[in-house]
């Protein structure tokens, strides 16, 4: 606990220090980039020692600070400790690519970017590792007010402020449901220390379970509270999007978790509930994504899906234990919290990758993008990292967790009747994914670094730096030993499962895990061999033979430019259309007229379906009911104070 | 004795899989009155093909060059958790076809930005259809998987074909009866064979698996094309295994039967190919669902029972 303490306390320091910094930028990015990577090393620490040596750890130190109703105290169990590693991996790998993303320049503005930077990570922080409800929404409410800033960062883009302003209000109404949760918990344990709450009596558990779904939901972005996801993250900068996709909505995943191990024994109706939430995410989130044209965006869509993965892990586990099947649980419980951690390994990757290639070129759009593994090939080799693991294709990391999910479901499948009939749903729907995701990203990568260079800027580009080069290694280089070794990481995945559920699920993962993870990992060593071996082989037979270059067979035609490449769009359009009624594409299409045709046009866009079909009018009739009552927000201070004292007297009546 | 047993398994698959286009050839020849291509024709082409030198488009990058050898050896490592002739393969285990999948998807993914490195529009439409297909033909694999699985209790591809013989035939006849209809409908997709795609057509604008590798030569191709046959191989075997079981005590006897069934399996697949035409592209999604489906009514049949 000193190490998590002296980590909190370096990464606020620096945090404050960058911002006093300010008026150099180069010397905000040296305090606040080395303030993160020296808080995320001995965060580190602190989390080994929780995870792999000595179990969970409380600190009393700070329950000097009572509140009501309870003290703000800390503790690192294997839960906490195992949603606090891609914590600090992330934010050493997003400081050290963020150093060079960021420049030098910027001045006050990139000293207050360090400093948001440093303080989300420190809230996020507080938030795994909180055992009091208070402590638990200061952190929370710190995370959100940090990160609202840091989308924020580019203000003066119309599009940036717009998503900012979604952001904050969809943190507000997480919040709210967030807090009706913690009074449930609070008003039945008589006291808001985490270790005290269990189940409610009665219909109040249910109604804790649904504000859990509500409030950790709408962090998560689950389907259909995503609405702020794919706005918010791609405004960031790339690094900030790498956290804030990779381990920040994790922070709804793990309120989760937690919620249902307090408010266990679960009803029947609450894992078909999660599972049918995942289900919907994960088919929605690929689909949308397949949809994208801006490739910041497509990651924001598919971190929608894995988000949907993860729940429909937990979904069937839950479905699983109601009908006694524990080795089923456990697998899907395993299985989901180690894909949460290959998530944020990936997508945290995939961010900062989408970043380089803006950087270099000036546009995330799909449409202008084009042949940059030749300018870019070390980009271009770490991104390939992160879009086959993002598919689930071995030897990554993405494989191992759906592997496990899958595992879960097949054994649920020859047990009893209803966990069986679900699994059928999540094989579905798993398999559907994997493929979608397996067209989503080959579509994304070949757009993005295969074939000609669609526009000029492409041809001018070229690799980054050091830094921002050693930021995407890094996470790739984790994915593919957790692809090939994934019993390294078995340990503390059904440890943080016995600390969530209880002792017999992690076992029962780890009994039933074990075997299968060694084979895959035999698997996974052989396919890495044969490449070697078919690699070598063909190198034996070109031995001393020079191979002929020319240009690519186009069905004989001679004079082929780039703009005839099969382009992103053109990729999707059988899926899209396929999926036309969820997707609800607009297009706008002038095809060629007469016999000498001026020019065509075409254009598609995928709509925000779920905005505007439904959050939109939503809001409007809420902003219309507001405006009736108007006439209480006058501005009179003397007013606002009578409220106030009107508002004591009343609850002071309520409580004689 | 039995790593040896497991090598010689292994190593014939490896080398009788180019038998089976050839086998498919002879029946389509056969059907149409003519003398046809060499029975080991495709060994000829592959011993031809690996002395030739390549061409590279100037286009291209090493993923160019990676998708042949990430397609072959993924199926080389897929074949190794397959079960030959009753017999498990040597990477047996719980979930053992979840890897193989995974492979096949691999070799999949691999060869898609192989098409697309070429900047090539027909090898473009090609990987967005391969891709299309595989979005249906996934789920109808499990599915098909998860039915046996359930009929036979087991967790591993040899677990589920070792307990699988002729009486499970008697006591569940529809059941595998349909996993089989879906498992031969992915076989057709998943092997670019008639009619989801032909491997004999000529026009670029219509092909599917043959554009992706339109640029390929020499080694390159040669890869390919073996590679294409061991996938083959390996779903034929998937079937085989689940329509003839049958398992005595001489494994001599076992694998010669499970050949005999693997000539027969190849002789269906090209009596389907001559008897019947190719489906337009957009109909092909509707067969795969055709699958799709006798996969869920197995699994329904079986819960039923």
């Amino acid at each position: 606990m000193l190490f998590f303490s002296l980590s909190f306390i370096v990464l606020v320091a620096s945090a404050f220090l960058a911002l006093a910094a300010g008026g150099s930028g180069s010397r905000a990015r040296i305090i606040g980039a080395g303030g993160a990577l020296l808080g995320s090393a001995l965060g580190l620490i602190a989390v080994v020692k929780v995870l792999f040596l000595t179990g969970a750890e409380t600190y009393a130190a700070w329950s000097a600070f009572a509140v009501p109703m309870g003290r703000l105290s800390l503790s690192l169990d294997p839960l906490s400790a195992f949603f606090l590693l891609p914590v600090y991996l992330l934010t050493a790998f997003a400081a050290v690519y963020g150093a060079e993303y960021l420049g030098a320049g910027g001045g006050r503005r990139a000293g207050a970017a360090w400093c948001c930077f440093n303080l989300l990570t420190a809230s996020m922080a507080l938030v795994f590792a909180s055992a009091n409800a208070v402590l638990f929404m200061l952190a929370w409410e710190a995370m959100a007010v940090s990160s609202f800033l840091l989308v924020a960062y580019d203000h003066h883009k119309e599009q940036a402020r717009r998503a900012a302003w979604i952001y904050l209000v969809a943190g507000g109404a997480g919040a709210l449901a967030l807090l009706f949760l913690f009074s449930l918990l609070g008003a039945s344990a008589e006291t808001l220390d985490f270790p005290a709450f269990a189940r409610p009596e009665g219909a109040a558990a249910s109604a804790a379970f649904l504000a859990a779904l509500l409030g950790f939901g709408l962090k998560a972005g689950v389907v259909p509270l995503h609405v702020w996801l794919p706005e918010a993250h791609p405004a960031a900068p790339s690094h900030v999007s790498a956290v804030m996709s990779g381990v920040m909505i994790k922070t709804g995943v793990y309120g989760l978790i937690r919620t249902m191990g307090w408010l266990a024994p679960w009803d029947g109706w609450w894992g078909p509930a999660l599972l049918l939430a995942g289900l919907a995410s994960g088919l929605v989130g690929v689909i949308f994504a397949l949809a994208q044209h801006d490739l910041k965006r497509l990651l924001a869509y598919s971190s929608v899906e894995n988000i949907g993965i993860i729940l429909m892990g937990l979904g069937l586990g839950v479905t699983a234990s109601y009908a006694g099947s524990t080795t089923v649980a456990g697998l899907c419980f395993g299985g989901a919290l180690l894909h949460a951690l290959n998530h944020s390994l990936f997508k945290g990757l995939l961010f900062m990758g989408a970043g380089a290639v803006m950087r270099a070129t000036g546009t995330g759009e799909l449409e202008a993008l084009g042949g940059l593994s030749k300018k870019m090939p070390r980009t271009a080799l770490y991104f390939l990292a992160g879009a086959a693991a993002i598919s689930g294709l071995p030897p990554f990391n993405g494989f191992i967790s759906e592997f496990l999910i899958f595992l879960g479901s097949f054994g649920a499948l020859r047990g009893p009747e209803a966990p069986a009939l679900w699994s059928v749903a999540v094989l579905l729907a798993l398999a559907a994914i994997g493929g979608l995701a397996g067209a989503c990203f080959a579509r994304a990568y070949g757009a993005v670094f295969l074939g000609e260079p669609r526009s000029s800027r492409c041809r001018a580009a070229a690799d980054c730096g050091t830094p921002m080069l050693a930021g995407l290694a890094l996470p790739a280089a984790a994915c593919l030993f957790i692809g090939l070794f994934p019993s390294s990481v078995a340990g503390p995945a059904a440890a943080a499962v016995s600390s969530a559920f209880g002792a017999a699920y992690g076992d029962a993962f780890l009994a039933a895990a074990a075997l299968p993870l060694a084979y895959v990992s035999a698997g996974a060593l052989a396919l890495v061999a044969l490449l070697a071996l078919a690699a070598a082989l063909r190198a034996f037979l070109l031995r001393g033979k020079v191979p002929a270059a020319g240009p690519t067979w186009d069905c004989g035609y001679a004079a082929p430019t780039a703009r005839m490449q099969y382009g992103a769009s053109s990729f999707a359009q059988p899926l899209t259309d396929f999926f036309r009624p969820l997707l609800r594409t607009a297009g706008r299409h002038a095809p060629p007229d007469g016999y000498f045709p001026r020019g065509s046009d075409f254009h598609t866009e995928a709509g925000a379906v779920f905005y505007n079909n439904f959050y939109a009018p939503a809001a409007l009739m809420l902003r219309r009911a507001a405006y009736r009552f108007s006439w209480l927000q006058h501005g009179r201070l003397q007013f606002y104070i009578l409220y106030i004292i009107a508002a004591l007297l009343a609850l002071l009546l309520w409580k004689l | 004795m039995e790593t040896i047993e497991t090598a010689i398994r292994f190593a014939a698959a490896l080398l009788l899989a180019p038998l089976l286009p050839g086998i498919i050839n002879r029946v389509k020849a056969l059907f149409a009155g003519r003398r046809g291509r060499p029975t080991l024709q495709l060994y000829y082409d592959l011993a031809k093909l690996i002395r030739k030198v390549p061409v590279y488009s100037r286009t291209t990058t090493w993923v160019f060059k990676a998708g042949p050898i990430a397609g072959l050896s993924a199926v080389v490592c897929a074949l190794g958790a397959l079960p030959f002739g009753g017999r498990p393969g040597p990477l047996a285990f719980e979930g053992d076809f979840l890897l193989i999948i995974g492979l096949l998807a691999f070799a999949r993914f691999m060869t898609m930005l192989a098409a697309l490195d070429t900047g090539s529009a027909f090898e473009g439409m090609g990987a967005s259809r391969e891709a299309q297909f595989a979005v249906f033909a996934e789920p109808a694999f499990f599915l098909a998987l998860a039915a046996l699985s359930r009929v036979t209790g087991e967790g591993s591809l040899a677990g589920m074909f070792l307990s699988l013989n002729p009486d499970s035939w008697r006591a569940a006849a529809p059941v595998l009866a349909l996993v089989t209809a879906a498992l031969f409908i992915v076989m057709l997709a998943e092997n670019c064979r008639v009619p989801a795609d032909d491997p004999d057509t000529h026009l670029e604008l219509t092909m599917i698996h043959e554009v992706m590798v339109l640029d390929h030569g020499g080694p390159e191709l040669a890869y390919i094309l073996y590679g294409a046959s061991l996938k083959l191989w390996l779903f034929a075997a998937l079937i085989a295994a689940a329509v003839l079981p049958r398992h005595s005590g001489s494994w001599l006897y076992d694998a010669a039967f499970f050949l005999a069934a693997m000539g027969g399996i190849a002789a269906a697949v090209g009596v389907v190919e001559s008897v019947l035409a190719r489906l337009r592209m957009l109909k092909v999604p509707y067969m795969l669902m055709g699958g799709l489906i006798f996969a869920a009514l197995a699994l329904l049949f079986q819960t039923g029972r």
